[in-house]
């Protein structure tokens, strides 16, 4: 993790939309009374959500002043948590590469040299048309379907550096593709066919199942063994 | 329930509820720390103070493990604790190693070097070399204003200085950014600190990131002459350490005294130590065609003694200012009153307070230790935080316990704890004092209320009948109500801003008609051409302007408003460089001592008035100034009991609340404009100029968001 500093270009004021400052003063009265500090988060993250995925200074102090709490403690909120984008982001996608070990083994580094590429050297830094930036981020919690980004809140996993280029490619003409696997597969099931527990014989009831057959009172019964045990008492 | 330790293999019983480390200071072993200070809340993240806890896996940092919450042993034996086994020596030695990897060899070029607690303790559990070969991490060093110098990569993130704003000077700008590695104290975008006591910090930081930016790289600490004294700046009289080298005082530090100011002392009495070497009188001067020519002693006594003779007793007068000691204004007293006249008075803000109506009527009767016991304040036409800085953090420590109810009568400004705004004027203290408003209720219901008079509403010209009325509210709210100690309790409160206030009080350095006759009848009088000559000893607040063509003899340390009118000038000892009594706003008589002798033919206040009493042909009687102090106390016993407060009978407050007259609806001001502008030293303060100016751009700026 590197220092995280507010960036220079800043906006002139910031103040929630309507929507959001109901929304905001509906979250606000969810805490005790004395304890509305606590949804600095909360609001923190919405005003991100309005500023176009970063929040800005003034956005700060207008949520500091909301929760009445001073400037210094909302300053300290944004810089700890690093989902706090403190510069400003892709307008498009912000890119977030997942770099922990499962995505890094299986092939993370040649995601982001994609984004280098593609997006720009740096992460937190913007693409040339101010569309795209990139960083890499600890685990997003889909280590089956390594490597995986994460843009805005959706994942896409199972990537290639093809498969990225075309992910990113089409969050740039403004067509979002489906989210998740870039393979096809269903969640984190089995790439392909199953490659474990493929025996037939497993389901067929000619092992599972087997000692069945050595209780005939068990016969063309679809009972359950629990409750056939308890059958001789009654 | 009392528990049973054994630490050290010494058996002790502590009481409920302290912390391991202070269990373990009781049983005398002396346990290592950096972020742990007992005035601050507890943070636990410097893991230095580790010991090791029989049945306890790991060591235990000590300063936030509750006796309470150690798990018992099976047989309910006491627990067995040690402080200085090989595996707490190795695991702080670890810990020392974690703080080291990333703390700059810096050391020579460190202001701390010398007073560094990093430094001394890595004496005791650093080891010898580093493993580390790796880059030490490099952090920006911040501005925090002009009195905080900052070396951030010293910073071994302890937040004493972050939990002492936050709780003690009650101004939320300090704060840690980031996380882990790469946290870093700062303010909000770098906004210097603008608190009055945010010099604090510098004491508080266990080591060099933060020193003090006024006196940086002019001083070790060993080559000091440490000095124990009190301070001036207030009438609250905190205890100070001034260190000087040779005959320079190079810096004041804060002592503990829990009677007073605990261990903080404000900004003002801290860096106002440059004003002691700039703008001194040292030498005499008389105005000679209407400039002010070096003279001789001699010379200026002689001349001020022929005026002296030549003059009308009834047309002489003395005003003493605010940092005039006890000794010299008795001694002037005694020199005035040898001629035949009473004309002296120590109220040169023109406050109505007559000592004759006995101590109770002029001091902070509650003792500032005493407003931990208070559950209601009302304050009336007072500015504490400007005032008295150091009592109002007390106040504020006791708004943090809980309970408190303050109501603020006069300016509506940041006291640092939230208060009810009574009004502005005189209208809404008239009707708490006759029992209309609902304050009054709350005043009445509280177990120990107080009523705090600021200096500037009684120094009005209805000053007597605010004061009256603030009496009234205060026997009516102190009603049957019984102290700690089971004396009766006195809530009436007077906050004084000048430190010579209540020892001119005391020694009775007031005009025998006091009433009619105080500072602005002199002035009157000179204006009028019906005045010989006005002594001014150290007096710089009164209009010079109107002085008129009187003789004006100036005795003083400082060149300010006074020395300029001046026609004679006695050049005087400033307070580091003299022993005086001082009594302060409680009525707690303290001495300072001398750190440093006075510039050039300077001298200690009394003895020019000794000097000057042969030549007006009335010897005073004393030639040393114990001998002084002893004619001093038997005149003024209470100054005799240095140190200590002796409560002063409070059946004086129902003679003061039968005062006549009708308070003015006019709104109280705070005694205080300027902060750090009070007085003729800190006048002298380059850094007083400069926070001054600072805090009025700070304020200028706040006024255009405002106005936004």
């Amino acid at each position: 993790m590197a220092v995280r500093r507010l960036s220079s270009d800043q906006p002139r004021d910031f103040a929630f939309t309507p929507e959001n400052l109901a929304w905001a003063k509906e979250t606000i009265a969810k805490f005790p009374e004395g304890k509305q500090a606590s949804a600095i988060i909360p609001l923190l993250w919405r005003a991100q959500e309005q500023a176009g995925g970063w929040l800005p200074e003034p956005a700060l102090r207008h949520v500091a002043d909301m929760l009445g709490v001073a400037y210094i403690r909302a300053y300290e909120v944004a810089t700890f948590y690093t989902m706090f984008q403190l510069s400003p982001v892709g307008a498009k996608a912000h890119v977030q590469v997942c770099g922990t070990t499962p995505c890094m083994l299986r092939g993370a580094e040649e995601l982001i040299d994609v984004c280098k590429r593609r997006i720009a050297e740096h992460p937190h830094e913007l693409s040339e048309d101010g569309n795209f930036s990139w960083e890499e981020v600890e685990c997003l919690g889909c280590c089956a379907n390594a490597p995986v980004v994460q843009i805005w809140k959706d994942t896409y996993e199972d990537l290639t550096p093809e498969s990225l280029d075309k992910v990113l490619g089409a969050f740039a003409r403004g067509t979002p593709p489906k989210t998740g696997s870039q393979i096809g597969r269903k969640t984190s099931s089995p790439e392909g066919a199953p490659t474990a527990l493929t025996d037939p014989t497993l389901y067929d009831g000619s092992k599972l199942g087997a000692w069945r057959a050595r209780f005939p009172e068990l016969q063309g019964s679809d009972a359950t063994p629990a409750p056939a045990a308890e059958k001789p008492k009654g | 329930m009392p528990k049973d330790l054994i630490i050290d293999g010494k058996a002790i019983t502590v009481e409920d509820g302290i912390t391991l480390m202070q269990a373990c200071e009781q049983a005398g072993a002396e346990i290592p720390r950096f972020c742990y200070h007992e005035r601050l809340s507890i943070a636990g993240n410097c893991r230095m103070c580790l010991v090791e806890v029989q049945g306890s896996p790991k060591p235990i940092a000590s300063c936030a493990m509750g006796v309470n919450d150690l798990p018992p042993n099976k047989d309910n034996s006491p627990k067995v604790i040690s402080t200085k086994s090989a595996v707490v020596k190795k695991a702080r030695e670890g810990v020392m190693e974690f703080l080291l990897i990333n703390h700059p060899l810096d050391c020579p070029i460190c202001d701390q070097g010398g007073e560094c607690d990093l430094q001394d303790q890595a004496v005791g559990y650093g080891s010898g070399g580093s493993r580390y070969a790796e880059n030490k991490r490099a952090v920006e060093d911040k501005y925090l204003g002009p009195l905080i110098k900052t070396s951030m990569n010293r910073c071994i993130h302890c937040t004493r200085c972050v939990r002492f704003m936050t709780e003690v000077a009650g101004v939320s700008e300090l704060g840690a950014i980031g996380r882990g590695e790469d946290m870093e104290i700062t303010t909000y975008l770098e906004h210097g600190i603008l608190s009055e006591m945010s010099a604090n910090v510098n004491d508080l930081c266990p080591v060099g990131a933060l020193t003090h930016r006024p006196w940086a790289h002019n001083a070790r600490p060993w080559e000091l002459r440490k000095t124990e004294s009190i301070d001036v700046m207030d009438a609250v009289g905190s205890a100070i350490r001034i260190d000087a080298r040779g005959r320079e005082v190079m810096r004041i530090l804060p002592r503990n005294n829990d009677a007073v100011n605990e261990e903080w002392i404000s900004d003002k009495t801290r860096h106002v130590a440059d004003g002691l070497r700039t703008q001194r009188l040292d030498q005499p001067y008389i105005r000679a065609n209407g400039r002010l020519e070096p003279a001789t002693w001699d010379a200026a006594l002689a001349a001020v003694a022929a005026k002296l003779k030549a003059a009308n007793p009834k047309r002489i007068a003395a005003i003493a200012g605010p940092l005039a000691g006890a000794e010299e204004m008795f001694a002037l007293k005694d020199l005035f009153h040898r001629l035949g006249s009473t004309n002296v008075d120590c109220r040169e803000d023109g406050a109505k307070l007559d000592p004759a109506l006995g101590r109770a009527s002029y001091v902070f009767n509650t003792t500032i230790p005493g407003i931990e016991h208070a559950d209601a304040i009302l304050l009336v036409g007072t500015n504490p935080r400007l005032e008295a800085v150091v009592l109002n953090t007390r106040i504020r420590k006791r708004w943090r316990q809980g309970g408190l109810t303050v109501g603020l009568i006069g300016e509506q400004v940041d006291l640092t704890y939230p208060y009810e705004y009574l009004g502005a004027g005189g209208k809404t203290l008239t009707e708490i004092a006759d029992g209309k408003h609902a304050f009054a209720a709350k005043l009445k219901d509280a177990k120990a209320p107080l009523v705090i008079v600021g200096s500037a509403a009684i120094a009005r010209a209805d000053g007597r009948a605010v004061l009256a009325a603030a009496a009234r509210v205060a026997i009516a709210a102190a009603a049957g109500k019984n102290s700690a100690q089971g004396e009766t309790w006195n809530a009436f409160n007077v906050l004084h801003t000048a430190a010579s206030r209540v020892a001119g009080l005391d020694v009775g350095f007031v005009p025998e008609k006091s009433a009619t006759t105080d500072v602005d009848s002199f002035v009157a009088a000179a204006e009028k051409g019906e005045l010989d000559l006005l002594f001014l000893l150290g007096a710089d607040d009164i209009d010079m302007s109107r002085l008129g063509k009187t003789f004006v003899v100036y005795q003083g340390s400082h060149g300010d408003a006074g020395a300029h009118r001046a026609d004679v000038i006695f050049p005087a000892a400033a307070y580091a460089e003299k022993s005086a009594t001082y009594v302060n706003t409680e009525g707690r008589a303290q001495m300072t001592a001398r750190a440093a002798f006075p510039p050039g033919d300077a001298r200690e206040d009394w003895t020019i008035i000794r000097a000057l009493s042969p030549l007006v042909g009335h010897t005073l009687p004393y030639d040393s100034i114990n001998v002084l102090r002893a004619g001093m106390y038997h005149h003024a016993p209470q100054l005799a009991a240095l140190d200590r407060v002796v409560p002063a009978p409070a059946d004086v407050i129902s003679v003061l609340a039968s005062g006549k007259g009708a308070v003015k609806d006019d709104a109280f001001r705070s005694a205080v404009k300027d902060f750090y502008l009070t007085n003729p030293i800190a006048r002298a303060s380059a850094v007083m100029a400069e926070m001054s100016a600072l805090k009025k751009a700070a304020g200028k700026q706040a006024g255009l968001a405002a106005a936004e």
